[in-house]
């Protein structure tokens, strides 16, 4: 089934995908299976918030207030972006437990 | 694709630089360390003269090897063979490459697989499992790879895979006596839990060449084949990712072959040559450096082998003056060699060169002649199939 990412799903980047920082080429990488990404800086700074913990929208509140922008087109623009890799089986998502 | 070719610049860049170079960092490293394999699969993609277990590296030089590609750049790398689990020291050796941070991945034919090596082999921090399938059913699979009982053997390791939480590719090698079965492969492959299926026609080197007729499909049965892999990535669109290799026999222009030769990429031999290519040791007259006698750093930028095919100085017309000469890099020099006697040359899957028509009706009339009997592959040069042609 195809994973759906919404602001309370909790994201996780799986064993196959690695966030890193290499020294070598100073810059962020993604390593999955076969490929590197290099991600932009948006990606960074949302993808090296997802730990398995927070909810999406947790992320975005949290970029919002670090970057001084308005929360929802923070959400909007990290949901695409989470979604867009889920998709290709870079994340996995929980729902978020109903408080 | 001008993004992927921005990041592609990046990534072979070193930190500080401003200008791409012909070559820079690699990305990621193939380690063939054993040739020793149960299956004997007609299109192996080692060489003709495979090296004897005596011949291979020891641990202690595996484990240097190791921690030099980490500090060379190198992000990935690929246990392969052979088949790698035939090798004692594995988990050893994704040991320690997880500790000096690379990303490991397996590549395996699983026929020897057990649960507690998978499960040793995940808690050393393993990324990623590739179990290769060569049919859609026992029948077909276990002739193809010369071994019975395998393909059961597969589909558990395939069970265990995902049980212990790593993630699965299925590798598909496609030729003409297996094309028909690619509906019920994808259809395995997502039963089996895979993220990931690599369906990779067959590219004609080494084992592949010497059994190209038993083994090319027509241009209509690539045509299906196609259809197929895009119906399904539509269907399975964030369920499953299909990767597709079409035969280059019948492609328009070269494939981009290992991003380019000695550009991102490198192969190590069970005896620790370092090739371009798994298959550069087809091509005579280069002379491979050894990681026993020289370290990683200096065969990366002193090689003559690495350095012959770089860049495109070395290119003749029609390469030398063609718009794609950055993007496909003249394609593979195996290929040139295998099919023109000369690395040098163009290679004869792109349009351009002289000898592409020839190619392509070789290819056409070797799909046609029926011949199915394959020569296994073996330490001992290859053995012919019984029974009928």
């Amino acid at each position: 089934m195809r994973p759906t990412v919404a602001a309370d799903s909790v994201p996780r980047l799986p064993r196959h995908v690695k966030l890193r920082h290499d020294k070598a080429r100073d810059r962020w990488l993604i390593l999955v299976p076969e490929r590197v990404l290099v991600p932009d800086d948006t990606a960074v700074a949302v993808l090296s918030r997802v730990d398995g913990a927070r909810s999406v929208r947790d992320i975005a509140t949290d970029l919002a207030q670090t970057y001084q922008a308005p929360v929802d087109v923070i959400l909007a623009d990290s949901v695409a972006l989470l979604q867009d890799l889920a998709d290709k089986g870079f994340l996995a998502v929980t729902e978020a437990p109903h408080a | 694709m001008p993004e992927d070719h921005a990041a592609d610049i990046q990534l072979v860049t070193r930190a500080g630089e401003e200008q791409a170079r012909p070559y820079g960092l690699p990305l990621a490293v193939l380690a063939e360390i054993t040739h020793r394999c149960p299956l004997q699969c007609p299109y192996c993609s080692n060489p003709l003269a495979m090296e004897p277990a005596a011949n291979e590296l020891s641990t202690a030089d595996w484990l240097r090897v190791i921690d030099e590609l980490a500090d060379l750049g190198v992000l990935q790398i690929h246990f392969s063979g052979g088949e790698p689990t035939a090798r004692r020291d594995l988990v050893q050796m994704v040991s320690r490459a997880t500790e000096v941070g690379l990303y490991t991945n397996l590549i395996t034919s699983a026929v020897g697989l057990t649960r507690d090596k998978l499960s040793a082999l995940a808690d050393a921090g393993l990324c990623h499992v590739q179990i290769s399938v060569q049919g859609a059913e026992p029948a077909l699979a276990d002739r193809v790879g010369g071994y019975k009982g395998g393909h059961a053997r597969k589909l558990e390791a395939a069970r265990w895979t995902r049980e212990l939480d790593l993630p699965l590719t299925v590798n598909a090698v496609m030729h003409r006596q297996n094309l028909l079965q690619l509906p019920q492969i994808i259809d395995m492959a997502v039963e089996m839990g895979a993220s990931r299926l690599e369906v990779a026609n067959v590219q004609y080197y080494g084992w592949a060449l010497k059994n190209r007729r038993a083994l090319m499909p027509s241009p209509a049965q690539v045509e299906a084949c196609t259809a197929t892999v895009e119906a399904a990535r539509a269907r399975l669109h964030g369920v499953m990712e299909i990767d597709y290799v079409i035969p280059d026999y019948y492609a328009e222009r070269p494939k981009q072959c290992m991003g380019g030769w000695g550009r991102q990429f490198f192969n190590i031999s069970p005896s620790g040559k370092v090739l371009p290519c798994h298959a550069a040791e087809t091509i005579t007259g280069l002379d491979f450096d050894s990681v026993r006698d020289r370290t990683l750093a200096w065969i990366w930028d002193n090689s003559p082998a690495l350095n012959a095919y770089r860049g495109t100085a070395w290119m003749p017309e029609p390469c030398r003056s063609c718009e794609w000469k950055e993007a496909d890099f003249g394609g593979c020099r195996c290929q040139a060699f295998a099919l023109t006697g000369s690395a040098g040359n163009t290679d004869p899957a792109c349009a351009r060169s002289p000898l592409h028509a020839r190619v392509f009706a070789l290819a056409e009339s070797e799909a046609e002649a029926d011949h199915t009997r394959f020569i296994y592959r073996n330490l001992s040069g290859g053995t012919e199939e019984a029974g009928p042609a």
